[in-house]
């Protein structure tokens, strides 16, 4: 089936339009601003108070940040969008026009992605410009370099969140599995594989690759480097990154949240292909 | 134009349409008819590619499965719901639109003309009047003049008023080079809409008529209360029972029973006998 660029972008300025109209951008966007910014400040006032130099510490914090509150920016924002669009008749009004189901996927989902990408830029430009201000040590590159893991993590999340929404869910449902899929994969996926390994004596290998399976584990672990720390932050997963991978080990996890990103999105393009509007 | 053959859609357990066949003809007007339930809404959305179904729709000889972007390509649709973008301009609206079915922008001016919008366009939807939205509706449906209308409850959530003027409209775009498939609960609309009528009930097709004959059998009758300037209304009254209209004197004017299509001809039928029709009503 050929995809017409011309209306995949149609749909995707539409669809960017209508998510910059959103409430719900807002308030992730500026919630994601406001505390990157609050965790630069205060970082950099802990480092001068140790007397260290601040900005690896403050990456790190940031990195914290990007794990628990982007996942949830495109969770949510994929899911909710599919399902809301069904319920109000605006999938009807866009799919009874000469497009097909994979070019309004393709566009709605750029659009999206569009919208996340913004909302992590303006969080990251405010933090690296309270940072610059405050005369941080840090590297624009590092900072660069993070806020292009998190849009990819952003991207991962949406085709996930999509995929929720693609099939008949409605939106209540849609915005339930969504968190649902977020808990599991920022707090089960952490916590819950940390207990895991001391209840099971599960192989160091074992436990590593179970992390690095996990997108927001992967952009740790891809994130990690940027700001100039070891693997070894990570723990015994981490140690044994860097001795059997050594530096491969962030563009192993790099290329786990693409995998993130493409299989989601072939799941939605299959399931939206088969469910009424 | 449109061929359904054996059109079935379930909801799990529950069939919406069981077994459906029909066809619309080039340049025909088939009105789908029933109550709210019947499946109408369900044979529109799958002609659309917008559900899917068991059995086959051609539309203009393409396989609506594989084919459904280029068959909506010859279709006008308007929604029974009408789901705009509110925040959006009458003019941003059709801009998507037009994108989508890559029209050009004098054909956009057409239309938009046809349907009397072209003063409205920087108005926002959302505060357009319910009567406003569906001209937008059409507007959008005829945009690249497809030869194919689709029309699912065009007069639903519409004032008297706002009524008469859509389906004028839409009379008004009955034409030997454009099918149109519409569906709706009111007869008399049907009548002046409408070639044929297919009535539905509970998912499969009862009847399959001219819509004169629909109202006949479904015994959809009026009475008409009719004043003619005439000393001897009894005999205006008997001219009317010749002709098979029954009909009787009701104080000073003659009561009818006419078909739902049938007032036009009662009347007619008095003045060409000679009685001038000063005053009526419609009694149901």
């Amino acid at each position: 089936m050929t995809v017409e660029r011309d209306l995949v972008l149609t749909v995707a300025r539409r669809e960017l339009s209508d998510t910059i109209r959103s409430k719900l951008l807002w308030i992730y966007a500026g919630c994601f601003g406001v505390l990157a910014s609050a965790l630069t400040l205060t970082g950099l006032t802990g480092a001068r108070l140790a007397s260290q130099g601040g900005y690896g510490r403050t990456a790190a914090s940031l990195v914290a940040l990007v794990q628990t509150l982007v996942p949830l920016m495109g969770l949510t924002l994929g899911a909710l969008t599919l399902a809301t669009g069904r319920e109000r008749g605006a999938l009807r009004f866009v799919l009874a026009h000469p497009v097909s189901r994979l070019e309004v996927l393709t566009g709605t989902f750029l659009g999206l992605a569009t919208a996340l990408w913004g909302a992590v830029a303006v969080g990251f430009g405010l933090a690296g410009l309270i940072g610059a201000l405050a005369g941080a040590p840090g590297s624009p590159v590092s900072l660069l370099a993070l806020t292009i893991l998190s849009g990819l993590l952003a991207t991962s999340m949406l085709a996930v969140g999509m995929a929720i929404g693609a099939g008949d869910a409605r939106s209540s449902s849609a915005l339930g599995l969504s968190v649902l899929a977020w808990l599991l994969l920022v707090f089960v996926g952490d916590l819950g594989l940390m207990g895991t390994a001391l209840a099971t004596r599960l192989p160091v290998s074992a436990l590593f690759f179970a992390v690095i399976a996990n997108p927001v584990e992967s952009f740790r672990i891809a994130a990690v480097p940027t700001f100039g720390s070891s693997l070894d932050v990570l723990g015994p997963a981490g140690s044994f990154a860097i001795d059997t991978l050594g530096g491969s080990a962030r563009f192993l996890a790099g290329a786990v949240i693409l995998a993130w990103i493409v299989i989601p999105a072939a799941v939605s393009a299959r399931r939206f292909a088969r469910s009424d509007v | 134009m449109i061929d359904v053959r054996h059109l079935t859609k379930r909801y799990g357990e529950v069939v919406a349409v069981a077994d459906v066949s029909f066809t619309v003809q080039p340049g025909e007007s088939v009105a789908l008819w029933g109550p709210n339930g019947a499946g109408k809404t369900t044979v529109v959305r799958s002609i659309l590619g917008l559900a899917s179904y068991e059995g086959f729709i051609e539309v203009a000889g393409l396989d609506g499965r594989n084919d459904g972007k280029q068959a909506r390509a010859l279709i006008g649709h308007v929604p029974q719901e009408l789901a705009f973008y509110d925040e959006l301009t009458v003019f941003e609206t059709i801009d998507f639109s037009a994108r989508l079915k890559r029209v050009t922008p004098q054909a956009t001016k057409a239309a938009l003309a046809r349907v009397g919008l072209t003063s409205h366009l920087t108005k926002a939807v959302g505060s357009l009047s319910g009567g406003m939205k569906q001209r937008l509706a059409i507007g959008l449906a005829l945009l690249g003049d497809p030869p194919i209308l689709l029309l699912d409850e065009p007069t639903s959530n519409l004032d008297a008023g706002s009524r008469e003027g859509v389906v004028r409209l839409l009379h008004e775009l009955r034409s030997p080079s454009r099918s149109m498939l519409l569906t709706s609960h009111h007869i008399d609309e049907i009548g002046l809409l409408a070639d044929r009528v297919i009535s539905f009930d509970a998912g499969r097709i009862v009847l399959d008529c001219g819509p004169q004959e629909l109202s006949d059998k479904l015994g959809l009758h009026s009475w008409l209360h009719v004043k003619v300037a005439t000393s001897a209304p009894a005999a205006a009254a008997a001219v009317l029972v010749a002709s098979g209209f029954p009909a009787r004197l009701n104080g000073s004017g003659i009561l009818v029973e006419v078909s739902a299509q049938g007032k036009g001809a009662a009347l007619r039928r008095l003045e060409e006998s000679g009685y001038r029709v000063v005053d009526f009503e419609v009694w149901r």
